[in-house]
């Protein structure tokens, strides 16, 4: 027997009531030893930063396990101490959103072949009635990114939507922004 | 997942069902918010991998018991009409979402939500913050104590008024079935008017967002009772599955 699934209702302008938590960003404690940083902005079609945003992010931890039922190679404690997997950053004023996480490892992918590091990521925001899904990848992991299966089924022209690069000003931090629409707009999923 | 991507790969993993056609359309351009932020292109089919078929497990470490009553303001209770709101969290093959966790957002009776940006001019009520959070227990049961939202005003149209509503986000056990929506309450005269409500194109999924009057759950001289039960996307069983399948 199915039932009906309940369908999805944007999340308006006062998410902050009910979703950030104080410790949404650190997907690890800020001093966790590896610990990156990822940020960037959230904008809208005219390039205007939405400041009532939500980012999400969701990830395998750095020796490529999920502590989860469903992992088929069975679920596996984090190796490192106080890592969640889950990360979650309201937008600021400027539309920025930062996670504080560690790179994750590549996984198998469904139909063969190896998914480079990366991490889910869902964005909620008054306006968007239902989740969007994108990813982040990195940019210094070129090879991996070169044989990613997701990468791959993109249009080469958008592939770097996804991938965060190396902050010069400040070692350990990525950065990426994310185009709800326009001329650079985000790759989102259907998953 | 077919037998020829489990042998190359070596994995088996669960497939969540599609949600195709219950999920308002992003671009809804009656709701005028959609016209700047939802995506231009059309979205990329994503395979359900393990980052996809896995999710945070966020349980009872989040909460505490007083997260589920949202009346017991910092000086006294909360204004309103008192409401008990309770249902249970499955997946769309009916088995329960235990352990998961519930988060909860409203405006308060007057209809104001208590965030600097809300400018209707409607008291505010010192001790009605508005949020609350609950983890279901291990038949995916969730029980909240809050007050009755008020409907507010909102700048979307000439005379455009939200009906009375609670937001709700729900996690379930895997990234694809994250879910975020709003509850409402039944025979309200305001939804024929609502862009966002109508956004969802079939008039059954709307009515799946209709929250139920239940007198067996209202308590005498105290509180009405709402039920509402919130469905995720369920799963394919697969060969990995068999032994668990009940």
């Amino acid at each position: 027997m199915t039932a009906g699934i309940t369908p999805s209702q944007t999340v308006g302008p006062f998410l902050a009531i009910g979703l950030p938590w104080p410790d949404g960003e650190l997907v690890v404690p800020e001093a966790t030893p590896g610990a990156i940083v990822i940020t960037g902005r959230v904008l809208d079609g005219a390039d205007a930063p939405l400041p009532d945003a939500l980012v999400e992010t969701w990830q395998a931890d750095p020796d490529s396990r999920f502590d989860h039922p469903d992992d088929p190679r069975g679920p596996a404690a984090p190796a490192v101490a106080g890592f969640r997997g889950f990360g979650r950053s309201a937008t600021d004023a400027d539309g920025r959103y930062r996670i504080v996480t560690l790179r994750p490892g590549p996984l198998p992918a469904p139909g063969g072949g190896t998914e480079a590091p990366h991490l889910d990521v869902s964005v909620f925001a008054r306006g968007l009635l239902d989740r969007v899904v994108t990813r982040i990848y990195f940019a210094d992991e070129a090879a991996a990114n070169a044989a990613d299966p997701v990468l791959a089924a993109l249009e080469s022209a958008r592939r770097g939507t996804l991938v965060a690069r190396l902050a010069a000003d400040s070692p350990g931090e990525f950065r990426l922004d994310i185009h709800l629409q326009g001329e650079h707009e985000t790759v989102f999923f259907d998953v | 997942m077919t037998a020829h991507d489990a042998a190359a790969t070596g994995l088996v993993l669960p497939r969540y069902h599609s949600a195709a056609g219950t999920h308002p359309p992003l671009n809804s351009p009656d709701y005028r918010s959609t016209r700047l932020r939802a995506p231009g292109r059309p979205l990329v089919p994503l395979p359900q991998g393990l980052t996809e078929v896995t999710g945070p497990l966020l349980g009872a470490g989040r909460v505490t018991a007083q997260d589920a009553d949202l009346t017991l303001g910092p000086d006294g209770e909360a204004l309103g009409q008192r409401i008990i709101l309770t249902g249970r969290v499955l997946d769309s093959d009916g088995r329960p979402v235990p352990d998961t966790l519930v988060e909860i957002w409203q405006a308060n009776a007057a209809g104001r939500y208590a965030h600097r940006v809300d400018d209707h001019p409607a008291p505010l009520d010192p001790n009605f913050t508005g949020g609350g959070r609950c983890v279901t227990d291990s038949l995916g049961r969730y029980r909240f104590v809050t007050i009755k939202p008020g409907a507010y005003p909102w700048g979307n149209h000439h005379n455009a008024w939200r009906p009375a509503h609670i937001h709700f986000s729900l996690f379930g056990r895997a990234f694809t079935q994250r879910l975020v929506t709003q509850m409402y309450f039944p025979g309200d005269p305001l939804f024929r008017f609502d862009p966002i409500f109508n956004s969802i194109p079939d008039p059954k999924a709307r009515e799946r967002l209709i929250s139920a009057f239940d007198m067996d759950l209202t308590q005498p001289e105290w509180a009405l009772g709402f039920t509402w039960d919130i469905v995720l996307r369920g799963r394919t069983a697969t060969v990995f599955e068999t032994g668990e399948q009940r």
